[in-house]
């Protein structure tokens, strides 16, 4: 089992930054990465145990389900039912805090998965950086203003 | 009452290992937070100890007493209560949280409680709290931390050169030669000592004549004890800090030196009444006796305990505690001298060049033999212990002094149901809670006086001749180098 962990400051204050964070099939506005999204069997996107099927921008597709939902914690985890990643028992949590001081966000995305002990580093790069990271900085450019 | 809760939380602008050393802390407040005037731990209890207890006393002149509940080093949390103050905060509870911020190299941390309040004070506490002590203290800590530079890392870029000896050839104590050493800057959980005092066991005799040759090579710095300072501490390594005292007894070898850079997990903080030179001589010899008579055999009164080289390194910490333990204790030894001081510690002494005691033994004992041997002889004592030894007795061969033993027929040991053990004191000790509590029993037994070690001290440039004098049997009690 290996651990990506990333973790950012957003200059929002945390129920604002939900808003964007809390629908699971709003990928396509904030993570540059997924092309287009849409959730399975016509449930509601913020019923837990529904699935999120969504298009990378490289043509790969995914499929993930919600398992928790907090709008009180500003927390939610998904687990990974199919993707091209080669990834097996991947859950990964979101999960905003106040910061109190200045009326911004805490925000930390973790995933943990096994996989191919020699696609360790490659997988931690490509999801720690290349989708979490990169999706944080896109929410900060959307977000910059909105307060 | 109903509780309320005061959360605040903001971002700190220095890494997370800088920040959680600090707020770990549980006595650290008064150098950073302006609104205490004293603390101190009750009870002289380590400030990471989970239970401890603070006691404040605050500028306005209120006073309490805080307990440390949860100290979580993986997840970087603190949890403590107030057990009484002076202030009317009730079933007051909080918890620090740090989290490094990944894209910067900051942390953020979150500092929140419940409490109850008296009606009507509930605003007034919760102001006093949330802005006064935790708001003031995130202030306090940024300004601490520009006015304290980092630790100093600087100085452990370099290597720090000393004095020590190495393993010119297989050979006798002439190859022990004098040489300079150099302990590079401790990485990630390596610690850098500088050694006062280093203690010289047989098992440096057999790795330096080639009977444990593999534990040392042609070149390599022997020995496996010492005791000292702590210079310098790597990334990860959180039970010891610069200046603290410690000792080991641990493989690998590289004991003989003033300074030595090397794995931190085994080496433990001394008590303050434990000197360097005490630990130096008891951390391998004490934990010895101690896994002898407290975890191979649990020796009781009743026991007949026969030891050998009982005026020895070893031999006289086995006898002197178990004769604590209430067990009537035979000692040998090879000369009037050390029958002396053996005498001391052991109800009966024999004295005998060739290791000729199993008549004595036996006459002692109305021919039932010793329930317990040992055993650092080896070879010249292999046939008397088979004659000396009690009926399902134990015999612990933990050494080879006189030459390394001949093989042994099992059906030799089932004449008298005898059980043979033969440890290697590096496998106790590379267990934490066995090595913890090994350590802390002897150092017990030193305290109460039921150890009574008498070290014969060498300078360590002199190591070649306190081999001699080992291999010669010329010596008495533990032998230690001074670096």
């Amino acid at each position: 089992m290996i651990r990506v962990y990333v973790s950012t400051v957003i200059d929002a204050p945390a129920a604002t930054v939900w808003q964007s964070i809390r629908d699971f099939n709003g990928l396509p506005n904030w993570v540059p990465v997924v092309a287009e999204s849409r959730i399975e069997n016509y449930q509601p996107a913020d019923r837990v145990g529904c699935v999120r099927n969504f298009r990378l921008r490289d043509g790969g597709v995914i499929r993930e389900q919600l398992l928790a939902l907090s709008d009180f914690d500003y927390a939610c985890s998904y687990s990974i039912l199919e993707s091209p990643l080669g990834v097996e028992n991947y859950v990964a949590t979101l999960k905003l805090t106040p910061v109190t001081d200045g009326n911004r966000s805490f925000a930390e995305w973790s995933a943990e998965f096994d996989c191919d002990p020699g696609r360790e580093r490659a997988l931690l790069e490509q999801i720690g950086q290349g989708v979490f990271q990169a999706a944080f900085d896109n929410l900060k450019r959307l977000l910059a203003g909105r307060r | 009452m109903s509780l309320q809760r005061v959360t605040r939380s903001t971002i700190i602008d220095a890494p997370i290992e800088r920040v959680w050393a600090i707020l770990r802390d549980f006595n650290s407040h008064l150098d950073w937070h302006p609104i205490i005037a004293e603390s101190r731990i009750e009870g002289g209890e380590s400030p990471d100890q989970v239970g401890c207890v603070r006691a404040f006393r605050l500028k306005d002149g209120n006073e309490l007493r805080e307990q440390l509940l949860t100290l979580d080093d993986r997840n970087h949390v603190s949890t403590y209560c107030i057990l009484d103050s002076t202030i009317p905060l009730q079933r007051y509870v909080a918890t620090v949280r740090l989290a490094p911020v990944t894209d910067g190299n900051r942390t953020f941390w979150h500092w929140q409680s419940t409490f109850s309040t008296p009606p009507g004070r509930e605003r007034e506490l919760a102001d006093a709290v949330g802005n006064g002590v935790y708001e003031a203290g995130f202030a306090a800590l940024r300004d601490y931390l520009r006015r304290t530079p980092p630790p100093a890392r600087a100085p452990a870029a370099a290597v720090v050169e000393g004095t020590g000896i190495v393993l010119g050839a297989r050979g006798g104590p002439g190859e022990l030669r004098r040489s300079l050493v150099r302990a590079a800057a401790p990485g990630p959980g390596e610690v850098r000592l500088r050694q006062s005092a280093i203690g010289v066991n047989y098992i440096d005799v057999y790795t330096r004549t080639g009977l444990a040759g593999g534990l040392v090579e042609v070149g390599g710095v022997p020995g496996f004890e010492a005791a000292g300072t702590v210079v310098d501490v790597g990334a990860g390594v959180v039970h010891l800090a610069p200046g603290d005292r410690v000792a080991y007894a641990c493989l690998p070898a590289g004991a003989y030196a003033s300074v030595r850079t090397m794995n931190a997990e085994q080496v433990v903080r001394l008590p303050a009444q434990v000197s360097d030179e005490q630990a130096a001589a008891l951390m391998l010899k004490g934990c010895t006796a101690e896994y002898c008579l407290f975890r191979l055999h649990r020796a009781q009164p009743g026991d007949t305990v026969l030891v050998h080289a009982a005026a020895g390194g070893l031999g006289m910490l086995v006898a002197q505690w178990a004769r604590a333990l209430g067990c009537r204790v035979i000692g040998s030894v090879g000369s009037d001298e050390k029958a002396r001081i053996a005498r001391g510690y052991c109800d009966e002494v024999v004295v005998t060049r060739e290791a000729r005691f199993a008549d004595a033994v036996l006459a002692a004992t109305s021919g039932r033999g010793a329930t317990l041997i040992v055993d650092g002889l080896g070879q010249p004592a292999r046939d008397e212990n088979m004659r000396a030894i009690a009926a399902t007795g134990h015999w612990i061969s933990v050494g080879q002094a006189g030459g390394p033993m001949q093989p042994i027929e099992p059906s030799w040991f089932s004449a008298k149901s005898v059980t043979f053990s033969r440890p290697v004191i590096f496998h106790y000790m590379a267990d934490a809670q066995v090595r913890r509590e090994m350590t802390a029993r002897v150092f017990d037994a030193l305290r109460d006086g039921r150890l009574r070690p008498q070290v014969t001290r060498y300078a360590l440039t002199a190591a070649a001749d306190a081999h001699r004098n080992l291999e010669s049997r010329r010596t008495v009690g533990q032998v230690v180098l001074l670096a």
